[in-house]
């Protein structure tokens, strides 16, 4: 089949199976525009800002485990794209953007939209390519693609300049299927002695810990997880990355672990003797100072990334491949081990861990006169019936989300958990509706992080994305406020929110439905009214207690076991 | 620990700040890095001096590994191999006397003149570093005009092999 280089990007999509693209067109993508005018197959989203098609693109592949594509013009498009392609980087998530570039013998004359686009995301990409030749568009894409979803997943930009794309130049084009690249081989299956050393290890423990990430997510792991956690009868905890994979309701999840995690979690991994981490990777929020990180512990750990073990944590048993085939090869290995776990040592760390979990340290004063954001999460996974997708953006409400809405299922819980990015809920949101049009989506969101995408309301208009936002309208940036309470003297330098805008006339002048709570009594029955809405777009703005901190808390710099409780319920 | 790196990658444009930038966006040291074409004309190799404590080098390791353009890597000073570097120096010869003494140093140091005029010669030398530091510090330094030296190359010695 003969086709121009445009025609090519556009066939190229179809044949991958791509069924939506993020974008937004401009002078050096006009010709690749042009090839998608016409045609059903491949949809075009077309938001208001790059940083929200980059957004989008990621939820979706979030919640559908399908990489995400995105299509951008040069200079500003790709800049703008940045953001969220840095975000994805730092989650793992698998994503391909397309950015246009000035014709190729323009490049590197400061021509008009330019930008070095291959040099600018190179720290933020598990991969990039400049495509000079139409002849090399088809490969490059694959490539692309295939760097993108194997091994440790993560966003590949691929620069095709102006002239790639001419319409008049027309070349063969075929789908070019596998792609075979001697520089790039991840490791699969993970290595047989260590595996055994592992279960050994393992079947040994006297007060054993798992400790699983967001890795399990996305190498699909979950019922091998369960499997192995449930065998073992072992406490898991989950990072903020990992939350779902193994059902949170479940009595031997612990919860959260980490700065904000639970005090049953973080004590249990400081007193643990032997820590199983899996597809996590020991992250600075999570291990808090890596000198007093689980001190008595020997250490497995699985990860498909080298680089990821022995990074932060020196480890004892390193296990390399991905989570899936591991998990598959120590499940296997368990049954066939004659060697249980002591039962009675067991039944004693569990004891010891339901002393700390007495500690109830969730807990919140429900009988406040003004909303408690938790409360708000709590009737959110109630309206829900615990079934929604969420997606979040950064601060408090992203952590009392993590904490009060638990995840029983993968791929529900979608959050910006490496980069920290403001702005990331609700473009996520959309992509995650247009996967699972008939789904509950809602964004967890506050005044602040939502302002800084809050333009993507209109796409969510153009293309009747009935996402639900839960606006936890403190009027301060929550946690840069609860940092300044506790380690500035309470001086809120530049942290509260003059002049916000009437988020309820704001959702009707882009065409939704806004609601404004502001007692307790009302939270449920907004809740409720708003998901009852299936075809709208609702934003609740819920006017919650502006002096509410997010606890426990590790201080940073500090070991698991200096946990800050809730003030009236500080250790001693 | 001092450590040679050695590695062959794609010969594809970006390739070499693919590097370059992983060493300066993770505050890796480079003493020096050199890069050429191999006669496979579709690969490069490059030799990076770095150094750094045992995990710095080990995650120098992985990270390299994770570069996609990065086919194949070694660390060639953990075991038996041959190091070398090219430095050439152009000094002034003011007088007879002072053609005389870096003839003779250069001798001694199996370099070759390549260049000579009524003022200078350019000497070349070859050898791991400490020859080449050896060989400035013995010179005069009033003397010397200019060095360039190319980085540290190497090559494992026997049957081991860094190759595709």
């Amino acid at each position: 089949m003969k086709l121009s280089g445009a025609e090519i990007v556009v066939q190229f999509l179809k044949d991958e199976g791509v069924e939506y693209v993020f974008g937004y067109p401009g002078g050096a993508v006009l010709h690749i525009y042009d090839a998608l005018f016409n045609q059903e197959e491949v949809k075009h989203i077309l938001v208001r800002h790059e940083q929200g098609a980059t957004h989008s693109a990621d939820g979706y592949a979030r919640a559908t485990g399908k990489p995400g594509v995105v299509l951008v013009t040069s200079g500003p498009g790709a800049t703008n794209a940045v953001t969220g392609i840095a975000t994805a980087y730092m989650d793992s998530i698998p994503m391909v953007i397309i950015t246009g570039q000035v014709a190729t013998h323009y490049i590197g004359s400061d021509a008009f939209q330019e930008v070095d686009a291959v040099g600018i995301t190179r720290p933020c990409v598990k991969h990039n390519f400049l495509v000079k030749r139409a002849e090399d568009l088809a490969e490059t894409l694959r490539k692309a693609f295939h760097v993108a979803t194997t091994g440790r997943p993560g966003p590949v930009v691929v620069d095709i300049p102006k002239d790639t794309t001419d319409p008049n130049i027309k070349i063969d084009y075929e789908y070019p299927g596998e792609v075979e690249m001697r520089s790039y081989q991840p490791v699969v299956k993970g290595h047989p002695g260590e595996v055994s050393r592992a279960i050994d290890l393992i079947l040994s423990a006297r007060r054993p810990m798992i400790y699983t990430g967001g890795g399990v997510v996305l190498s699909n792991a979950d019922v091998e997880l369960i499997e192995f956690t449930r065998k073992l009868g072992y406490p898991i905890t989950q990072t903020l990355m990992g939350l779902g994979a193994y059902p949170a309701s479940d009595k031997q999840h612990l919860g959260m672990l980490g700065m904000h995690g639970t005090y049953e979690a973080n004590m249990a991994m400081h007193e643990c003797d032997v820590l199983i981490a899996i597809g996590a990777r020991f992250d600075d929020r999570v291990t808090g100072d890596v000198k007093q990180f689980c001190p008595d512990a020997k250490i497995v750990h699985i990860d498909i990334d080298p680089s990821s073990i022995s990074k932060n944590v020196r480890v004892d048993i390193p296990i390399v491949g991905d989570i899936k085939h591991v998990l598959t090869d120590m499940n296997k290995a368990l049954k066939a081990s004659k060697k249980k776990p002591d039962a009675k040592l067991l039944d004693q760390w569990w004891q010891q861990i339901e002393t700390w979990k007495s500690k109830n340290c969730l807990r919140y004063d429900r009988n406040s006169a003004l909303i408690k954001p938790q409360f708000v999460i709590e009737k959110l996974h109630e309206v829900t019936g615990g079934d929604a997708y969420v997606t979040s953006d950064v601060g408090q409400h992203q952590m009392f989300a993590a904490q009060f809405y638990p995840f029983d299922k993968p791929r529900r819980w979608i959050n910006s958990g490496g980069l920290g990015t403001m702005g990331f809920g609700l473009p996520a949101a959309l992509g995650v509706q247009l996967a699972y049009p008939d789904s509950q989506v809602a964004c967890v969101t506050g005044e602040a992080s939502i302002q800084m995408c809050i333009q993507e309301l209109s796409t969510a208009l153009q293309y009747m994305l009935p996402v639900k936002i839960v606006n936890l309208n403190n009027r301060y940036m929550g946690m840069v406020r609860q940092w300044q309470e506790f380690f500035y003297d309470s001086r809120y330098s530049h942290s509260y929110l003059d002049a916000l805008p009437d988020f309820v006339k704001l959702a009707e002048s882009y065409g939704h439905v806004g609601m404004r709570i502001e007692q307790p009594g009302d939270v449920e029955g907004a809740l409720k009214e708003a998901f009852a809405m299936k075809d709208r777009l609702v934003f609740l703005d819920f006017i919650t207690d502006q002096t509410e901190n997010v606890y426990p808390m590790i201080a940073a710099g500090k070991g698991h076991h200096e946990m800050h409780l809730s003030p009236e319920r500080e250790l001693a | 620990m001092r450590h040679i790196v050695s590695l062959l990658m794609e010969n594809e444009a970006g390739a070499l700040s693919r590097v370059a930038g992983l060493f300066s966006a993770r505050g890796y040291n480079i003493e020096s890095l050199t890069v050429a074409p191999t006669e496979d004309p579709s690969l490069s190799r490059m030799t990076i001096v770095t150094s750094g404590s045992e995990e710095i080098i080990e995650q120098i390791f992985k990270q390299l590994n994770k570069l996609v353009d990065i086919v194949k890597l070694a660390d060639i000073s953990e075991g038996n191999h041959i190091e070398r570097e090219l430095m050439m120096v152009k000094v002034s010869t003011p007088s007879d006397q002072e053609r005389a003494e870096l003839k003779r140093m250069a001798d001694i140091f199996r370099g070759r003149i390549l260049d000579v005029t009524d003022e200078t010669f350019i000497i070349e030398l070859t050898g791991n570093g400490s020859k080449l530091d050896a060989f400035l510090s013995a010179v005069d330094s009033n003397l010397i005009i200019e060095t360039v030296r190319s980085g540290a190359t190497g090559i494992s010695r026997g049957s081991r092999a860094l190759r595709v």
